[in-house]
């Protein structure tokens, strides 16, 4: 009985889901699915909002080489762990460290790298 | 006894709003004339990150991420974009970015200098704020690559904004959009100008 509730209750829960599931993405939030999808992992999302509350845009975009287009840095696991791009806060010393993949690997499988967010500026400038 | 009684409630409870907002939904969706159609409901800004529709629901990671409202509770308000008015917020000092990754207090070098640049059409004309724009970035972030650092030797359009160009390579995607004009074309024009 308890399990039938409980299966219910998840079947439920999915059919509500689906109507939501239309709701939208943070405004900034970067899908980032270049390499990741290659190598059967969820695609990163990394949340602007969350981070430039904790540093200035040019900490990321200056400081540690981000480039201002979604995939176009060149991140790798491998360049993580030693201490570039994410890896220089994400090292467990500044920011918890890469052992806690989906953290950022969060992203539904099959989403295009890209800007989400909604009032997103177009064209070839946009990656 | 009591248990179960509170079990039965809660579930009603739960049915209940589950099928309210479904119901809510699903008619807002089926009805082709509703009002505001493409428009984002309050209700929907800044969704957590398990219902926001990118984040994979059933992933671990996904339920220990910060909702966006959470951090947002205290800061300024806009009308778009992240709903935060972030010039206001890190002015105010309610958000203090690190401009240094490891020196907590590290200042930044603000640069209180306003550009004004006359459109051509009707609007007003723009006023560029560096004092803003250098709260938060670096000089080299825009020059040379983005804007050259010379008097009318930057063209600029709207068209090339919206490309992804210019202003567009944070406004649009990171910084507030290019919907709120007003922002940014904000010194009137003359009024004996023909």
């Amino acid at each position: 009985m308890k399990r039938f509730l409980k299966s219910k209750r998840l079947a439920l829960l999915v059919l509500v889901a689906l109507p939501i599931m239309v709701a939208w993405a943070e405004y900034g939030d970067v899908v980032i699915n270049v390499r990741a999808k290659g190598e059967g992992m969820a695609p990163v999302i990394f949340p602007h909002w969350f981070h430039r509350v904790r540093f200035q845009c040019s900490v990321c975009h200056v400081d540690i080489g981000f480039k201002t287009r979604a995939g176009g840095s060149g991140i790798t696991m491998d360049k993580i762990s030693q201490g570039q791009f994410c890896g220089a806060c994400h090292n467990g010393e500044i920011a918890w460290s890469v052992e806690n993949c989906d953290f950022c690997h969060s992203g539904m499988p099959g989403l295009e790298t890209g800007i989400e967010g909604g009032h997103k500026t177009a064209g070839p400038g946009y990656y | 006894m009591i248990s179960l009684r509170t079990r039965a409630i809660t579930s009603i409870g739960l049915l209940a709003s589950i099928l309210a907002v479904f119901v809510h939904a699903a008619v807002a969706q089926d009805n082709p004339n509703a009002f505001n159609r493409l428009m984002k409901p309050p209700s929907e800004r800044n969704a957590p990150p398990e219902s926001d529709g990118i984040h994979d629901p059933t992933a671990d990671g996904t339920l220990m991420l910060q909702p966006p409202q959470e951090s947002f509770a205290g800061l300024p308000k806009s009308r778009s974009g992240n709903y935060v008015n972030w010039s206001k917020a890190i002015e105010n000092e309610l958000v203090t970015p690190r401009s240094d990754i490891h020196d907590p207090d590290a200042q930044a070098i603000v640069f209180d200098l306003n550009i004004i640049r006359e459109v051509k059409g009707s609007m007003p004309d723009v006023v560029y704020p560096h004092k803003q724009h250098t709260q938060w970035l670096d000089c080299s972030n825009c020059h040379p690559a983005i804007f050259i650092p010379m008097k009318g030797a930057n063209q600029i359009s709207m068209a090339s904004i919206l490309m992804g160009e210019k202003c567009g390579v944070c406004h649009g995607k990171v910084a507030f959009p290019v919907s709120e004009c007003r922002r940014c074309h904000s010194k009137p024009k003359p009024v004996d100008q023909p």
